[in-house]
């Protein structure tokens, strides 16, 4: 019976998912991306995408090419299609790695208590002291530019927010009969904390897991403005975006207008969706994370 | 009441020495020798050494850890790198400028945004309430980045109504330079702000004392003006208390673009020059003040909501 009383708030949530359209096609638009991405990877989609021709240099859109050509005659669509694959990849790296760190130190500071809670909770204070922007910032800085450091920056400067509710979360079932029970039969420490309180925690990491994403998504755009993006040349939204600025005051819109777009889109289906998963997963917490 | 002011500022003290530490591992230890880049680029191995010597980095790293503390605790931060001016000249040099950029912005956006947030409640549930969120959540899906160009090309480069970058020293004649930044802060922010505002109205709707209001006959507006919104002052007053760190810190984004002379543009120069006094010294400012502002936020719960208890 466990089995199924434990799948039920999954699938209450999927069919509650399935009955908002609006949803639904913002999980569409989501996997469409993640399709893209994956094509543009495997050199499948746009794979000229790097190829320069110095002829074709700020190229306005035409039939050929839709969104035109940047300084060095390049697709502007292709490169924008080719972002998708970067933002995404600092969307998943940047936000599995602070899920894990957040899920993790939430659950052993509210688990455990004490000393080992006071620890916890006195870094992620300090952490939360500092404006977040000027954390990443310093953060990238001393690591050096580069999209691995971009998402272990991110990485490890978002875990609080999840850490916080996690470790709430956690103090609070700690205390309940299922636990004690566990106790009761013998369970480790381990087992109490990842076979039974987990679960009972998980639609909270997964929105916020969701919520993360976009964070990693615009962190990326920032962080290339202030010169600690992927390195010069990638094809990613925040390059693009920062290269616009010069762009502009030639009149050259359309490396904006694409990276912009395709960023956009994206990141709207994600907050839409995700408020969706909110309502469906867990409705007291909506508008609190 | 004294007592707990005590305590928290007591509980200040390890917050602050982590403050402290993190940014020491950041830029002393992890960020590669500083000196080398105080020195430049093209300096020989003597002038490093002299610089070593200067910066006090030829000592062992927990007299160099004690050194930094000991600046911090004279508020003294040393000199910048780029600018070889005092820090704590450079930011009182600042804090004008980002204010006058931050605080108009703010309070308009805090104003126009309870207002909206205040019309949604009135149609709860109805298709208006549903279009303006849909509305605010395609607002913050856009990079504020994104906002910046296309407002400063669209009203400054095509239309010309505004100058495209620009500052006064006079308060009067700044104005001219401030209205298009003050105009973008606003339209990045108010559709975060509108739905952080319905939240908090949406918390006070279901309550008891709404019921009891309507029941006793009064109108649906005179509940939402003179009941809910006096309730959610108490929320709305400490979130604004507790974004006056951030309004003196300014806006990165917008004072590097528009070329205003505060502390946001001084930390992405400082960034830009790898100048890590500077990034250093606001770090720890900033925490400061987001601290002593926490603590004010509480206090002023307790002062406008008396069934609220301090432990």
């Amino acid at each position: 019976m466990k089995g199924v009383k434990n799948n039920s708030i999954w699938l209450d949530a999927f069919f509650k998912l399935k009955k908002n359209k609006l949803a639904f096609t913002c999980l569409i638009i989501i996997i469409f991306y993640f399709a893209a991405g994956l094509l543009c990877a495997l050199g499948v989609l746009f794979p000229h995408y790097a190829l320069t021709n110095n002829d074709r240099s700020y190229l306005p859109p035409s039939p050929e090419d839709w969104f035109g050509t940047d300084i060095f005659g390049r697709d502007v669509l292709a490169r924008s299609f080719h972002g998708i694959k970067i933002s995404l990849t600092v969307g998943l790296a940047g936000t599995g790695l602070s899920v894990v760190i957040g899920s993790i130190f939430g659950a052993i500071a509210g688990y455990f208590g004490k000393v080992t809670d006071d620890l916890i909770v006195w870094l992620y204070t300090t952490l939360d002291t500092i404006p977040y922007i000027l954390l990443l910032a310093g953060m990238s800085f001393v690591l050096g530019g580069g999209l691995g450091t971009l998402c272990f920056a991110i990485g490890i400067t978002s875990w609080v927010n999840l850490c916080r509710l996690i470790r709430a979360e956690f103090m609070k079932h700690r205390e309940k009969e299922y636990v004690h029970a566990a106790t009761a039969i013998g369970s480790s420490h381990f087992r109490k904390i990842f076979v039974h309180i987990f679960p009972n925690v998980f639609h909270i990491i997964i929105i916020n897991f969701s919520l993360g994403f976009i964070g990693a998504i615009k962190s990326e755009v920032i962080l290339s403005y202030l010169g600690l993006g992927v390195e010069p040349g990638t094809p990613s939204w925040g390059l693009m975006i920062t290269d616009a600025r010069l762009e502009l005051s030639r009149g050259v819109w359309w490396g904006l207008a694409a990276a912009s777009a395709l960023m956009f889109i994206l990141v709207l289906a994600f907050n839409l969706f995700t408020d969706a998963l909110r309502e469906a997963l867990d409705p007291k917490l909506r508008g609190k994370l | 009441m004294l007592k707990y002011v005590l305590k928290r500022l007591l509980y200040m003290i390890p917050i602050l020495l982590g403050v402290t530490l993190i940014t020491f591992l950041l830029f002393n230890v992890v960020g590669g020798d500083p000196a080398l880049q105080a020195a430049g680029r093209y300096a020989t191995p003597e002038q490093v050494q002299l610089v070593k010597a200067e910066l006090g980095l030829d000592r062992g790293l927990p007299a160099q850890y004690l050194f930094f503390v000991k600046q911090i605790v004279s508020f003294d931060f040393g000199r910048s790198w780029s600018t070889k001016q005092t820090i704590s000249k450079m930011i009182m040099d600042g804090v004008g400028a980002s204010l006058s950029l931050t605080i108009p912005a703010f309070f308009l956006t805090v104003f126009l945004s309870i207002s909206i947030a205040l019309l949604i409640a009135y149609f709860r549930g109805t298709f208006v309430d549903r279009a303006i969120f849909v509305i605010c959540l395609a607002a913050i899906s856009l990079s504020s980045l994104v906002y910046i160009l296309y407002m400063q090309y669209y009203f400054s480069f095509q239309l010309g109504l505004f100058p495209i970058s620009g500052w006064s020293p006079d308060w009067l004649e700044r104005w001219e330079y401030l209205t298009l930044p003050i105009f973008i802060f606003v339209s990045i922010s108010l559709g975060g702000s509108v739905i952080f505002y319905r939240t908090i109205f949406m918390d006070e709707i279901f309550q008891d004392y709404v019921r009891t209001a309507r029941a006793k006959g009064l109108s649906h507006t005179a509940v939402l003006f003179k009941h809910i919104l006096r309730n959610a002052l108490i929320p709305i007053i400490t979130i604004v208390v507790i974004e006056m760190p951030a309004l003196i810190l300014g806006s990165l984004l917008l004072e590097s673009y528009f070329g205003i002379p505060g502390l946001g543009g001084m930390i992405f120069q400082a960034l830009q020059s790898a100048d890590f006094p500077v990034i250093k010294a606001m770090t720890f400012i900033s925490a400061f003040l987001y601290m002593i502002f926490q603590l004010i936020s509480d206090v002023l719960y307790v002062v406008v909501d008396p069934k609220v208890q301090l432990k």
